[in-house]
């Protein structure tokens, strides 16, 4: 396995009270392998993947749990030794690709830069690989690129080169956190074309945090629908989405718009988002649930209904059927 | 659910040959007819005062060319050597154009020299308390905030009457009065830019805080910085002629525009403007000068002024 999270409970201390971002995470992940971590906005899904980087700042704190990257544990690991973890063997990948490059440095400067902070190489040959990386995500010309400020070039691109300086130091694990989200669709599928491939060729492990199913659905081999918090539901991409087993995931894929229902309405999951200040007692979809009970007072734990598929619910359906 | 993929990207256009950054900035620069006024002025001065030795008639600062025979004349006059003093001289014999632009050079080089050392020292400190935050940014920023609200006069006063006189002592009082302004300003864009997804994104790729702070933060804080340091010049110069005015500067043997200015204000009452008046105009072009390339460069380098 490449990374192993177990337990994982990453809180934040503020003045109004606790708030549990991260309460109880589990999950695997293999070599090559695409992991899509969804969620809605505070479902903690972002917050998962920073805790994975060892960046919770104040006033969080992983609470418990514990985080292994090939064996090594990263939990309560040495600042001077995450930083040796940090864009060489884990790297990350961010939403705005507009906001992800320094203004004032030039493409190469900050690729090289990337290189040189885990490795003494002489700058001819991080400037070989750098050009050879633009290459490899389908960047034309990446002689004259490298050359380039990054408000030079266009938000796909630079998408393209964030992801170029995840993959340099060849890592065990990228995370991506909404990386085709501010970019437009053409752009996206050709990102996660890209994405894609470079991870089987490279076997890196990537987990895409996204809130986007359908994106989500094009790229991932495993899915894991978090939830206040908790993974509610896991499993292999085609088995989630074609028999959806937890009601909050059923309401997920309900919400989104397909061609072969047309004319109909969406469904819509009623409510909010539980406040993670003030979780309810017993299950945290409770509230908004269709097929809530007395029982789901209680905490539910997580099952295995059918093979390679798990679900953190008391009353999963059955068929994965419609809500 | 399929998505299709296209074959690597599109064919792309080429990057689009942009000005050079330097030459985008000078021709903006250069678009305001008071900032090429302000800036050919103000290199005129600076070119006057380092060529002092080659173009005035009498070093001021050999007092074997400088007579007493030769005191208080009108400008015009011919001096006891032969020569015209076109601008007259003071008490004590000096030839006020020599004496101008070799006082001149001492201004300028107070005015560089202390806002440069309180440029990097202030920047330094303003950094550092930005990226390290909480208590010790608390402290520094009160210290910063104590500085600042004293009169900035008064402060150099106390310190070079503890320090004594002297061009270095100037020069340390001058950046002790000054720092806390840069400090300000670093400390502001510099928490700015560290919330910036790129720092975050810098820190992601495993870099040194040494190496975010200088590379990644500190060229972002940069035109806030050179507009500051300008202004904090012209007012270095105003601060140190005060200083020499009020004749807790320089010594009388090597006069700055400030203890010229005091020399010639005895004889104010007595018709003698010249000994004042030459001087002060010549400090009153130097600091509104650089006030107005000061002024242009916030202007040009300020994102949200610009049209």
């Amino acid at each position: 396995m490449t990374l192993t999270v177990s337990n994982l409970h990453t809180h934040f201390f503020t003045r109004a009270g606790v708030v549990k971002a991260v309460d109880g995470v589990d999950f695997q992940i293999a070599p090559g392998e695409i992991l899509g971590l969804v969620g809605e906005s505070g479902s903690g899904k972002s917050i998962t993947g920073f805790s994975i980087m060892g960046l919770i700042d104040d006033p969080g704190r992983i609470v418990s749990g514990s985080i292994r990257l090939k064996g090594e544990e990263l939990v309560g690991a040495s600042e001077d030794a995450m930083r040796t973890v940090r864009g060489n063997r884990i790297a990350m990948i961010f939403q705005d690709p507009m906001m992800t490059l320094n203004p004032v440095l030039r493409v190469d400067t900050q690729m090289v830069e990337a290189i040189r902070a885990h490795e003494k190489i002489s700058k001819r040959d991080a400037l070989a690989r750098c050009r050879d990386a633009l290459g490899m995500v389908g960047i034309p010309a990446p002689e004259e690129r490298l050359r380039a400020y990054p408000h030079q070039l266009s938000g796909g691109m630079r998408q393209r080169v964030a992801i170029a300086i995840a993959f340099l130091n060849e890592p065990d694990l990228i995370i991506a956190d909404e990386p085709t989200t501010a970019l437009d669709v053409t752009i996206q599928s050709q990102i996660i074309h890209e994405a894609q491939s470079l991870c089987k060729r490279t076997g890196t492990a990537l987990v895409w945090i996204t809130h986007d199913l359908a994106v989500v659905a094009g790229i991932a081999d495993r899915i894991a629908v978090m939830y206040a918090g908790r993974i509610v539901e896991t499993g292999d991409i085609d088995a989630v989405i074609d028999t959806a087993l937890h009601p909050y995931t059923v309401g997920l894929l309900g919400s989104v718009p397909t061609s072969n229902r047309r004319g109909e309405r969406l469904t819509q999951i009623p409510g909010m988002p539980p406040n993670v200040m003030n979780l309810p007692k017993g299950c945290a979809f409770g509230e908004r649930c269709p097929r809530r009970s007395s029982e789901c007072d209680a905490e539910p734990l997580i099952t295995e209904p059918r093979p390679a598929q798990a679900v953190r619910c008391f009353h999963p359906h059955g068929q994965g059927g419609k809500l | 659910m399929t998505i299709e993929h296209t074959d690597a990207a599109s064919p792309m256009v080429p990057i689009p040959k942009i000005q050079a950054p330097w030459r985008r900035f000078a021709s903006e620069f250069f678009e305001s007819w008071i900032a090429r006024v302000a800036l050919f002025t103000l290199l005129t001065i600076i070119l006057l005062a380092l060529a002092a030795p080659w173009i005035t008639p009498q070093n001021p600062y050999d007092l074997a060319q400088v007579s007493v025979m030769d005191g208080r004349l009108p400008p015009g006059e011919e001096s006891f050597d032969g020569y015209t003093m076109w601008l007259g001289s003071d008490g004590a014999g000096r030839d006020l154009y020599s004496a101008i632009l070799y006082g001149l050079r001492i201004s300028l080089a107070v005015g560089v020299a202390s806002g440069g050392i309180a440029l990097v020292i202030g920047s330094l400190i303003g950094l550092f308390a930005a990226y390290i935050g909480g208590r010790v940014e608390t402290f520094i920023m009160r210290l910063v905030d104590l500085q600042l609200s004293f009169p900035a006069a008064l402060t150099a006063l106390i310190l070079v009457a503890i320090l004594g006189k002297g061009i270095d002592k100037i020069i340390i009082a001058l950046v002790l009065v000054q720092w806390a302004y840069y400090a300000r300003t670093v400390r502001g864009s510099a928490l700015v830019e560290r919330r910036k997804e790129y720092i975050e994104a810098a820190t992601c790729l495993g870099l040194s805080h040494g190496r975010i702070v200088m590379r990644h933060i500190m060229p972002n804080c940069l035109a806030p910085l050179i507009v500051v340091g300008t202004v904090q010049t012209a007012h270095a110069i105003a601060l140190e002629a005060t200083l020499s005015f009020l004749g807790v500067g320089l010594p009388q043997t090597e006069p700055s525009l400030g203890v010229l200015i005091a020399n010639g204000y005895e004889y104010m009452l007595s018709g003698r403007y010249w000994i004042s008046v030459f001087p002060g105009l010549a400090l009153l072009f130097t600091i509104v000068s650089i006030n107005l390339v000061g002024d242009r460069l916030r202007d040009v380098l300020n994102p949200r002024l610009s049209k």
